[in-house]
């Protein structure tokens, strides 16, 4: 018995989020017993690499096919049944969440979503954590029974190395018919995506027209940082859908979150809130961003970006 | 088209978040309460216009008590034909889940809609569970469907862009942002809503692995450090040496 854990790979790539849930694994395996078996499903040359994380073993299962939920929950579940799985974790992603709830309902396990607490033993109960309503609080939850699934929030516990390379298990699994075939995918190349930043620097109606959007790319591009917008900005289609951070757009959890031009409404701040920090440009002193800020810089954004762009450059000089 | 869209019930966006019981239960005193917004504006809405496109029906599905008939009667005013409400405490996705499940696998519907997660729990749980109960494909996070009678073409967002799928036979889809364009219920709509069949069931399953024990609050912030605009440097020192998050 132990804990299973899907680290995404893909284009063969291991992500910093496969890392994340490995080393969660680890931490949970501690509390709840048992060995910690990474499952990478399709290629991978360096999956051995998992253990640096905390996995005991890994599993991979050649499947090259597109993404369906059916068939991943499929794959999952028999390699969980495979190694005697008592946990199963999986990112809080747009994969792991399609996912994480199916394979709840086939192993008859009891699932929470979102956690950002190392789950602790309560009797043959578990106690674990996550945020709700969007962030304003956090319940603690408790699941009974022999199993249960969590999907691990991005950037809630960051990875540590603790071992060295572990062995690489091929495994193969009877693969279902899909009735779903992926036509296409069209994402960003070379940046990392929003959910995952660890910086992000994001800009509203306050930068007055999409050709200005130049001094915010060049802040982002001096500390690394993924960029984002707000929705006005979406919608008007002065910045593309998916840098949308906020209620209805992408909740995000960077360590820096750095708004200019933004007033901070409600259901932008849904999005943001959970930021470890957060720093606000604005030049009303009103704007209700503020409230929400760990810093503020109250003048014309045009002024400042450039200048805190800068003040970066020399920084990283020195 | 037969088309079931299951709608929730949320406090406001705007909503004072606390709660009572020594912290194991929402405080809902001088809460509003809405249709779930993704259920609202994206879901039901998407519904409407294929059967708009295709003819058919749209059945709006809810697992809650009867305080839930307000926002069941909403679903209808904009413009569902009739509405079926699960009568049990909606005490976890699970619950919610299989009692759906349980509905629509004796109904036969094309398309079962939810929205890609309620903006209470955030779990984004309930459309994956109805999927793999009913043993459909779940399409989740869909901003763009089309639906020629026999096959659909769905956009999902995924991390940093999209991904285009198509899916033959029936599915589960969960709504996001993008997929239509939110209606506002008339005057004509609202008489008929309460006309309109509201058929109220009993709950198959009720029991449920998954409790919240108790709520609290987030740490709060320190209050916000206003920095000199002429002094970008103390910025930068401040997030490197006392947030530390360089």
């Amino acid at each position: 018995m132990g804990v299973l854990v899907v680290a995404e790979s893909p284009k063969g790539q291991l992500k910093k989020a496969a890392f994340e849930a490995v080393h969660y694994a680890y931490l949970s395996a501690k509390n709840l017993g048992g060995e910690v078996i990474a499952l990478v499903i399709g290629e991978s040359s360096d999956a051995g690499q998992l253990g640096t994380y905390g996995a005991n073993k890994v599993v991979r299962v050649d499947y090259n096919g597109g993404f369906d939920s059916g068939v991943m929950c499929s794959i999952i579940t028999q390699v969980a049944e495979h190694v005697g799985a008592h946990s199963v974790i999986l990112n809080h992603s747009s994969t792991g969440k399609s996912v994480a709830s199916r394979v709840a309902v086939r192993l008859d396990a009891g699932l929470v979503s979102q956690v950002n607490s190392v789950p602790t033993k309560d009797g043959d109960a578990i106690l674990v954590s996550k945020p709700v309503f969007s962030g304003k609080a956090i319940a603690h939850c408790k699941i009974e029974g022999p199993k249960r699934v969590l999907t691990l929030m991005g950037n809630a516990l960051p990875p540590a190395e603790v071992g060295s390379t572990c062995p690489v298990e091929l495994v193969s699994v009877d693969v279902p018919t899909s009735n779903v075939e992926v036509i296409e995918q069209k994402t960003v190349e070379g940046v990392v995506p929003l959910p995952e930043a660890e910086l992000v620097v994001s800009a509203g109606r306050g930068m007055k027209d999409p050709g200005n959007w130049s001094i915010i790319e060049e802040l982002a591009n001096t500390i690394g940082a993924t960029t984002a917008c707000s929705r006005p900005v979406a919608d008007t289609g002065w910045r593309p859908h998916h840098e949308h951070v906020g209620q209805t757009g992408v909740a995000i959890r960077p360590n820096l979150y750095i708004a200019a031009g933004i007033s901070g409404a409600i259901q932008h701040l849904a999005g943001v809130n959970s930021s470890k920090c957060i720093v606000v440009i604005n030049k009303d002193p009103e704007a209700p961003f503020f409230k929400a800020a760990d810093y503020g810089v109250c003048a014309d954004l045009f002024d400042v970006v450039p200048k805190l762009t800068e003040a970066f450059r020399k920084a990283q000089g020195a | 088209m037969k088309l079931l869209v299951c709608i929730s019930k949320t406090p406001d966006t705007t909503a004072k978040i606390a709660f009572t019981d020594g912290a194991t239960k929402f405080d809902e005193a001088g809460v509003q309460f809405i249709l779930n917004p993704y259920d609202e504006w994206y879901a039901l809405v998407r519904a409407l216009e294929l059967k708009e496109q295709h003819g058919g029906t749209v059945t709006v599905i809810n697992v809650g008590g009867s305080a839930n008939d307000a926002v069941i009667r909403k679903a209808l005013a904009i413009g569902a034909d009739d509405a079926v409400r699960i009568d049990t405490v909606a005490a976890s996705s699970s619950v919610v889940a299989s009692n759906i499940a349980s509905y629509a696998g004796e109904n036969n519907y094309d398309i079962v809609f939810t929205g890609k997660e309620t903006i209470d729990y955030n779990g984004s749980e309930v459309g994956g569970m109805i999927a793999e109960h009913m043993g459909l494909p779940y399409i989740s996070y869909a901003s763009h469907l089309d639906h020629d009678g026999s096959k659909a073409t769905v956009t999902r967002d995924i991390e940093g862009g999209v991904e285009v799928v198509s899916v033959t036979g029936p599915f589960v889809l969960s709504a996001a942002k993008g997929l239509a364009e939110q209606r506002i219920p008339n005057m004509r709509g609202i008489m008929m809503a309460k006309r309109k069949p509201l058929e109220v069931v009993k709950a198959k399953e009720t029991e449920s692995a998954v409790s919240v024990v108790s709520y609290s609050l987030p740490e709060e912030k320190q209050g916000v450090k206003m920095i000199d605009p002429d002094n970008m440097d103390e910025l930068v020192r401040l997030l490197k040496e006392e947030a530390k998050v360089l």
